[in-house]
């Protein structure tokens, strides 16, 4: 048994409350606590990654074995998709708390931030360590609310707003996510994943069971911002402080939507064609309806979260493909591609997403507007800033050699070998649009002639900023080594293969 | 705030210490009959919630008092996550083992560490009701009519 | 079978709540009854016939228990609920303080 697995854990947890027991008495502690925990499990997770391979790493807490091979402990199961959504997690939450050093300080009550953040870390990593059903919800809900109260944080009048909406739909998801979990109890007679799925693999109802797939589609969707379930995503990414956005749109609706929905629908329930079906079809829809509602946005932030919904339509629409061909049982090797390509480019999402939230940050940190009508010529007096963002707006629409060209094209490439012409049509127009949307962002913030009077009050950002920024503008460049098949060997195959062969994940967890 | 009235005053000032009695007798038997530390710590916020309504107090003493419940409140969680850690170091390793020895069922000195968590889960409960009241009251008191 | 019956009218009358209600309030109320119907199915699933509390007295041995573990699993789920209304009671708070209502079709500030 692994003993770094509760690790991840509990030292976001016991720090979270340890800045509020010091933090009131010693000054600056509470960013510099928060800044060497998230460092410190920067370097656990990337030691993960490295170390876990193919093999299926469980911990079993309280020391509770199994009886007669029934499982009746809480397991923490580590596996080769768990430690790359972990790395995202831990390294995007550093770097947005290394940026919020000099963001958040116009803010009163910096020690609730940091502590609410560290909650929120702790929980997104439970929930992607979890092996079974009710513990995915538990620390689902402790992410979630602290999520609640960093969208609010500096309360104004449109933060509030956003963030009652943003509360009652995810009560709504909540409470759909438990009704699923009811449905599955009642029927299978445990919780843990891998048991589940030796359960259901023998005789089952089927009307019951698709019931069961929509009420957990349904919760999850919620909380991954898939069109029909997007209306609270506009205004809680628009409306948060930037690197809680950054957060939000870049690790949250990854970790708690669409990796539990990935994991749930190939390790645990029996692929169906017609399950597969509207997978595609709900990929495909937010894919061009994102796209589409963006480009009419003047706002820097509401046109980013749109662009959100778009990008997390192609990460659905390939794991749908990867989906219908597994089950027809035809062409698996095309399966194993689309699945790579959705898995490259969710990664690579979170490291241009967050790159440019943290910075419209920047830009609202020097000009104090957000309205994209009301800037122009910041390429001069922000050099740092202009750069990254040309790299990030480069990599989302897909220019080589920055990596969202990789990974959309191993998503195109694996739709038309499957003989999906349509939806690899629309992937390239959807490309097309986010381009010419982008480039509009690009011209009226930095590019364009200067509005008139404040032109010389605005200079570069603090250093805590500028890191992060510059950072993440790497990153963008080196993950497009990632498509490489010495790298892609170590890193992404493991995590397709423990997806595609859903057998060996629930015999290494239950014969152990 | 203003207090009620003089029958209700004299009335919970006999009764809430034998809601407080209730409450710790719900967390300590927590191993041996149906509560322990989530239901127990309610119990022993309501008895300050209803001194507090009761008798009616400025705000300004309110604001002594949300300091020390949150105070209560984020060290009983540090104790609990220590005990839980602590079970790393005996016996199989892993978190969260009952590592002190477990008695007779039935007894009241028994089934390991569990007492111990209820009895701190228990004061974490009842400090954090207290400041979520604490908090909205004083946030009403502060608001400009 | 009738007491599920009941407690999906019961999720019924939450969701009228929810969708067609105006007060602020009244929607947070209307959230807190929905999930009360969840925790309520989830007590009903663990039911056995001829079973009794699962208490366990040395003395008296008993040879069927109802189910205790979604007993436990209500439990936590009940604390989770009484997390998320307060966190819902205290944005409604603020929300008074800026907006000066509670009608909800009066705070619509963000559009498009």
């Amino acid at each position: 048994m692994n003993p770094m697995i509760p690790l991840f854990v509990v030292i976001p947890l016991a720090g979270a409350f340890l800045i509020m027991i010091l933090g009131r008495f010693i000054r600056n502690f509470n960013k510099y606590l928060a800044s060497l925990i998230l460092l410190f499990l920067v370097v656990v997770s990337f030691w993960s990654l490295f170390t876990t391979g193919s093999n299926v790493s469980v911990y079993k807490a309280g020391g509770w074995e199994a009886i007669n091979s029934v499982p009746i402990g809480v397991y923490m199961v580590m596996d080769g998709f768990t430690a790359i959504v972990l790395c995202i997690i831990n390294l995007i939450g550093f770097l947005s708390v290394f940026y919020s050093i000099s963001y958040i300080a116009r803010y009163t009550s910096e020690n609730y931030f940091y502590a609410l953040f560290c909650l929120m870390v702790a929980g997104m990593n439970g929930v992607v360590l979890s092996g079974d059903i009710f513990n995915i919800f538990v620390f689902l809900e402790i992410s979630a609310i602290s999520s609640y109260a960093l969208v609010a944080f500096g309360v104004e009048k449109n933060e509030l707003e956003a963030t009652f909406k943003y509360q009652v739909l995810g009560g709504i998801a909540s409470f759909l996510i438990l009704m699923g979990i009811a449905f599955i109890y009642w029927e299978a007679k445990t919780l843990n994943i891998a048991d589940i799925r030796n359960v259901f693999s023998s005789g089952y109802d089927r009307s019951y069971y698709l019931l069961i797939q929509i009420l957990l589609l349904s919760g999850f969707g919620l909380k991954a911002a898939i069109i029909p379930f997007h209306a609270w995503l506009p205004d809680a990414h628009s409306s948060a402080p930037s690197p809680i956005s950054a957060m939000l749109s870049g690790v949250l609706i990854k970790a708690v939507g669409i990796y539990v929905i990935i994991r749930l629908f190939f390790n645990m329930f029996a692929i169906s064609e017609g399950m597969a079906i509207l997978i595609t079809t709900l990929g495909a829809l937010s894919m061009v309806v994102g796209v589409f509602l963006a480009i009419g946005q003047w706002d820097i932030k509401r046109l980013l979260a749109y662009h959100s919904i778009s990008q997390m339509g192609y990460v659905i629409l390939s794991v749908g493909i990867g989906m219908m061909l597994i089950s027809r049982g035809i062409r698996s090797e095309i399966a194993a591609l689309a699945i790579a390509g959705g898995i490259f480019h969710l990664i690579n999402h979170a490291a241009f997403k967050g790159l440019l939230f943290l910075n419209a940050g920047a830009i609202e940190y020097s000009t104090g507007t957000r309205n994209l009508q009301e800037m122009g010529g910041l390429a001069k007096s922000m050099p740092a800033t202009s750069a990254t963002s040309l790299v990030a707006s480069l990599s989302i629409s897909g220019i080589p050699p920055f990596n969202g060209f990789f990974s959309k094209l191993i998503i195109i490439v694996a739709a038309i070998m499957a003989r999906f012409y349509f939806l690899a049509f629309l992937a390239v127009i959807v490309s097309i649009i986010t381009l010419a949307s982008f480039m509009k962002f690009q011209r009226y913030a930095f590019y364009n002639k200067a509005e008139g009077d404040n032109k010389q009050k605005i200079k570069e950002v603090p250093f805590p900023m500028l890191f992060s920024m510059i950072v993440l503008g790497i990153i963008c460049l080196l993950l497009s080594l990632l498509v490489f098949p010495g790298i892609r060997e170590m890193i992404l195959t493991p995590a397709t293969d423990i997806l595609m062969d859903p057998s060996r994940y629930s015999s290494q967890i239950t014969g152990i | 705030m203003k207090g009620m009235t003089i029958i209700v005053k004299k009335t919970v000032q006999l009764i809430s210490g034998l809601i407080f009695l209730y409450g710790i007798y719900v967390i300590i038997h927590g191993h041996l009959t149906p509560g322990g530390g989530f239901a127990g710590g309610v119990i022993i916020a309501g008895a300050f919630i209803l001194q507090i309504l009761a008798a009616g107090s400025d705000f300004m003493k309110l604001t002594k008092e949300e300091l020390g419940s949150t105070m209560y409140e984020n060290l009983a969680i540090f104790v609990v996550v220590f005990l839980a850690l602590s079970g790393m170091l005996f016996g199989a390793k892993v978190f969260f083992f009952n590592w002190l020895p477990k008695g007779t069922v039935g007894e009241l000195v028994s089934a390991g560490i569990l007492p111990l968590y209820n009895i701190f889960v228990g004061i974490e409960v009842a400090a954090s009701i207290l400041t979520i009241f604490l908090a909205l009251v004083i946030f009403k008191e502060e608001m400009p009519e | 079978m009738i007491p599920y019956y009941l407690c999906f009218i019961l999720f019924l009358v939450g969701l009228y709540g929810v969708i067609t209600r105006r007060n602020l309030v009244k929607i947070a109320i209307s959230l807190s009854i929905m999930e009360f119907s969840t925790f309520l199915i989830f007590a009903l699933i663990g039911f056995r016939e001829g079973g009794v509390a699962p208490i366990v007295d040395p003395a008296d041995p008993v040879k069927l228990y109802v189910d205790p573990l979604p007993q436990a699993l209500v439990l936590t789920a009940i604390v989770i609920g009484l997390a998320t209304t307060a966190m819902l009671m205290a944005v409604i708070i603020r929300i008074y303080r800026k907006y000066g209502t509670f009608d909800i079709r009066e705070i619509k500030n963000l559009r498009g």
